[in-house]
C-alpha cells in the first residue's frame, strides 16, 4: 500500500511533487497555483467575515461525506449562517507517518468537490506529516473568508418576543450516521450524513426580516437554542410534535435512548425571523433542495431567565437543558 | 413512528390528566414509586410531574442499573482493563459511572474498552480474535439478563475460550420488598418495570402486593401507558384494594417470557448481591451457574486487588430508596454535575440525579 511518510512533510522533492500531483492537481485555481507564501485577495468594498474550525471527526469516512466534505462544509456553513458568502477558504492538514496514499486522495477530491459544490476556492494550504500516533490519522484545518450578503442583517441584538424559530430540515441525520459507522453497533439500517454547504441556501432566504442564524452542529438544536437564548436574554420556547426527524434516526434514538435535539447537524440551520415574515421565508425555505423539509418549530418568548422550554408531543412541559458530555448508548 | 406516536397523543393525555385530577380529589398525599429509571427519565422527559395534582407524587426507585451497581464493581472493571490482552465490552451508559479514580469511559481512549449494544456483539468480537480476552460487563436486571444467558450459552456451543462474563446482575422484586416494608419511603403504590415484566410476567409481585398491601400496575415506558397507570393506582387506592394490574399488556403476558427465564435459570444462579448506597440484598444478584462457569471472569482470572472508597456526602442511596429527591442533596448540581459525578445517579441515562440535572434544574 502506498503510503505518507514524514519524508512527504520534510518540504523536500517528496512533499513538492505531493503537492503537484495531489493537491494542485485537484484543488488548484488562480490564487493556489501561484505557491505564494501568502494568497493576495482583493478587499470587498463589503464586510468581510472570517472563521476558522478544525476537524477530527472519526471514522475519516461515513455514509454521506467524510472528513474533507465536513471541513469544507463546516467553514462554508459558519460564514453562510453569519450572513456572507463564502470567497476562500485555506485549508491545513496534519496527518500521520503511514497513513494511505489512496485514503489522502480520496479525501482531497472530496474537499475538492465540495468546493465546487459551494462555489469557494482554497487559495491557501498547508501540510505536515507528524509520528505515528500524534494524530488520529488526519486532522484538518481550515478557515474562510466570506463578503457579507447586501441583505444580510444578522444581529442577535435584533431578536425580539414573538420572532419565530425556522429548522432548515431533519435533525440528528449526521451524529446518528457517525454512530453507527463508529460503534459496534450491528444496525442494518443506513443513516447519511446531511454534511452540506448551506450558502446557496442561505443566499436564496436571505432578507431583513431574518434576524439571526446559526448551525446546529455539535451539541444539537437543543445546545444552539440554548445559546441564542442566553445570548439575547430570551426565553425560547419549541415544540416536539412535529419536529422534522427521519424516521431511521428517530427509531435509533428511541432504541438507543439517544435524544435527537441533542445530536449534531452538518446541513441544517436555524433562522430566527420575524413574526409577520416567517410563512414567507419558510415557503422560499421549502423551495431549496436543502430546505425541503423546514419547519417553524417555535417562538421566542417574552420571559427573560435565559431559559429554552420544550412543549413535548404529550403535552407536559420541560426544560431543554445544554448537553453535557456526550451522549452514549443506554441499557436497556 | 408506529407503536409510539399514539402514546404521546396530546388529546388523550390531557384526557387522562383530567380523569387523574378527578379520581385523585381527597386521597390526601400518595407517594407512587416508579421503580424503573426508564419511567423515571420518561417522566421528565415527557414533563408528566406537571400534568398530575400536587397530592400525588412519583419517587424514583432503584430500578437504574447502572445507578445500583456498586463502585467496587466499577474499580474491579476498570482494574480488568490494564490487564495485558485483555478488551472490556460494555453498554454504553456504564461508562461515565464514577469508580474510586477513574471511569471506564477514562480508559476508552486507551483502545481497551468498546461500546456494544448486545452481549452477542461482543462474543462474535470474541471469536474473530482469539489473541484477546474478551470480558463482557453483564449489567441489568431481567431485560438484558436473557440476553447475556443466551451469550453465554452460544459460548458454550462454540467453545469459546476467550469470552467471559463479569456479572454485576440483579433481580428486581428483592428490592421493592425491602422498599415496601420501609416505613420512610411510605409507598402507595408500584409503577412495575415495562420490560422486566416482559420476561418475569405478573407473578412475582403478587407476593410484594399482597404482604404489604400495595397496589402494583404494571406501566408501559410511553407517557400515556405511565398517565394510564398513575390513574389504575388512584382507582386501587379509591376503592382501597391491593392488586397486581397489567397496563402493559400489549406486550406483558401473565406467565413473563418463559423461554427468556428458562435460560436465566438455566445460565445463572441467585446470590445475595450488593446494590450501591442500598448495600447488599439477600437473594437479590446473579452469578454465572456452575455449569458455566469457565466463562465466569472472577473463577478465570485474578481479579486485581482495588482499593475502593466510601462516597461521600453522596446520598445516591437514599435517592435511589425514595427517602429523598436529587434536590435534597448539597452535592447536587453544585459539586455533583454530569462532567464532575460523585454517584452514579447523576451519569447513568436512567439516573434520577441525571433526570432532575436535565429536565428540571
Amino acid at each position: 500500500m502506498r503510503t505518507i511518510t514524514l519524508s512527504h512533510g520534510s518540504g523536500g522533492r517528496l512533499m513538492h511533487d505531493l503537492i503537484r500531483d495531489l493537491f494542485l492537481k485537484n484543488l488548484g485555481n488562480s490564487f493556489l497555483n501561484k505557491m505564494g507564501d501568502a494568497a493576495l485577495i482583493k478587499s470587498a468594498a463589503r464586510k468581510l467575515a472570517y472563521t476558522t474550525d478544525s476537524f477530527v471527526v472519526k471514522p475519516l469516512f461515513f455514509p454521506g461525506g467524510d472528513i474533507g466534505k465536513l471541513s469544507v462544509c463546516g467553514t462554508v456553513n459558519d460564514l453562510a449562517v453569519s450572513g456572507a458568502i463564502p470567497r476562500y477558504l485555506s485549508c491545513a492538514m496534519i496527518v500521520e507517518d503511514g497513513f494511505s496514499y489512496a485514503d489522502l486522495e480520496r479525501i482531497t477530491i472530496s474537499i475538492r468537490d465540495a468546493c465546487r459544490s459551494a462555489g469557494v476556492n482554497i487559495v491557501s494550504g498547508d501540510f505536515k506529516v507528524v509520528e505515528k500516533g500524534a494524530v488520529d490519522g488526519i486532522f484538518i484545518n481550515t478557515s474562510g473568508i466570506g463578503e457579507a450578503l447586501e441583505d444580510s442583517f444578522i444581529d442577535i441584538a435584533r431578536i425580539k418576543p414573538g420572532d419565530k424559530i425556522i429548522i432548515s430540515g431533519t435533525i440528528g441525520d449526521h451524529a446518528a450516521s457517525i454512530l453507527l459507522a463508529r460503534e459496534d453497533l450491528k444496525f442494518k439500517t443506513r443513516i447519511k450524513s446531511d454534511c452540506s454547504p448551506l450558502n446557496k441556501l442561505v443566499s436564496s432566504i436571505i432578507c431583513r426580516d431574518i434576524k439571526f442564524m446559526r448551525d446546529p452542529t455539535r451539541g444539537g438544536l437543543a445546545t444552539t437554542l440554548n445559546e441564542i437564548s442566553a445570548a439575547s436574554g430570551y426565553n425560547i420556547a419549541i415544540e416536539e410534535s412535529g419536529m422534522p426527524m427521519k424516521k431511521s434516526v428517530s427509531t435509533l434514538c428511541e432504541i438507543l435512548g439517544f435524544d435527537p435535539l441533542y445530536m449534531a447537524n452538518e446541513g441544517k440551520l436555524i433562522a430566527i425571523v420575524s413574526k409577520n415574515a416567517a410563512a414567507k421565508v419558510l415557503s422560499k425555505m421549502k423551495r431549496h433542495a436543502l430546505g425541503k423539509d423546514a419547519r417553524i418549530i417555535g417562538e421566542v418568548k417574552r420571559e427573560r431567565d435565559r431559559k429554552v422550554y420544550l412543549k413535548t408531543q404529550s403535552g407536559g412541559l420541560r426544560i431543554l437543558d445544554m448537553i453535557t458530555g456526550e451522549q452514549l448508548p443506554r441499557i436497556c | 413512528m408506529k407503536y409510539i406516536d399514539e402514546f404521546r397523543n396530546l388529546d388523550i393525555a390531557a384526557k387522562i390528566s383530567g380523569l387523574i385530577k378527578e379520581d385523585a380529589k381527597g386521597l390526601g398525599e400518595m407517594n407512587f414509586m416508579e421503580v424503573c429509571g426508564t419511567h423515571t427519565m420518561a417522566v421528565e422527559r415527557f414533563g408528566i410531574r406537571q400534568m398530575l395534582p400536587e397530592n400525588i407524587r412519583l419517587i424514583s426507585g432503584p430500578g437504574c442499573p447502572v445507578c445500583v451497581t456498586p463502585k467496587n464493581y466499577v474499580d474491579k472493571a476498570i482494574a480488568l482493563t490494564s490487564l495485558e490482552n485483555v478488551i472490556v465490552f460494555s453498554f454504553g451508559d456504564m461508562l461515565k459511572v464514577p469508580g474510586t479514580n477513574s471511569s471506564l469511559f477514562k480508559q476508552k481512549s486507551k483502545g481497551k474498552v468498546r461500546i456494544v449494544y448486545s452481549a452477542f456483539d461482543a462474543a462474535l468480537f470474541a471469536e474473530k480474535n482469539q489473541d484477546k480476552k474478551i470480558v463482557f460487563l453483564g449489567i441489568g436486571f431481567e431485560t438484558t439478563t436473557p440476553t447475556v444467558a443466551a451469550t453465554v450459552k452460544y459460548a458454550k456451543k462454540k467453545k469459546m475460550k476467550n469470552f467471559f462474563v463479569y456479572s454485576g446482575h440483579k433481580i428486581m422484586p428483592p428490592a421493592m420488598k425491602l422498599l415496601a416494608s420501609d416505613k420512610r419511603v411510605n409507598i402507595k403504590g408500584f409503577l412495575c418495570p415495562a420490560h422486566v415484566s416482559a420476561i418475569i410476567g405478573m407473578k412475582p409481585y403478587v407476593k410484594v402486593c399482597e404482604e404489604y398491601n400495595i397496589p402494583c400496575v404494571i406501566a408501559g415506558f410511553e407517557p400515556l401507558d405511565i398517565l394510564h397507570s398513575v390513574l389504575m393506582l388512584i382507582r386501587q387506592a379509591r376503592s382501597k384494594k391491593a392488586e397486581v394490574e397489567n397496563q402493559y399488556n400489549r406486550v406483558v403476558k401473565f406467565s413473563g417470557n418463559i423461554e427468556a427465564l428458562r435460560l436465566i435459570d438455566e445460565v445463572f444462579s441467585i446470590n445475595d448481591s450488593d446494590w450501591r448506597g442500598i448495600g447488599v440484598i439477600k437473594n437479590s444478584g446473579l452469578i454465572l451457574s456452575k455449569g458455566y462457569r469457565e466463562f465466569d471472569i472472577e473463577k478465570n482470572i485474578d481479579l486485581p486487588e482495588v482499593k475502593t472508597s466510601a462516597d461521600k456526602g453522596c446520598i445516591c442511596g437514599s435517592v435511589l430508596k425514595g427517602i429523598k429527591t436529587p434536590l435534597d442533596c448539597a452535592l447536587f448540581s453544585k459539586k455533583c454535575t454530569p462532567e464532575n459525578p460523585y454517584g452514579a445517579c447523576m451519569v447513568s441515562s436512567e439516573g434520577a440525579c441525571a433526570a432532575y440535572y436535565r429536565y428540571r434544574k
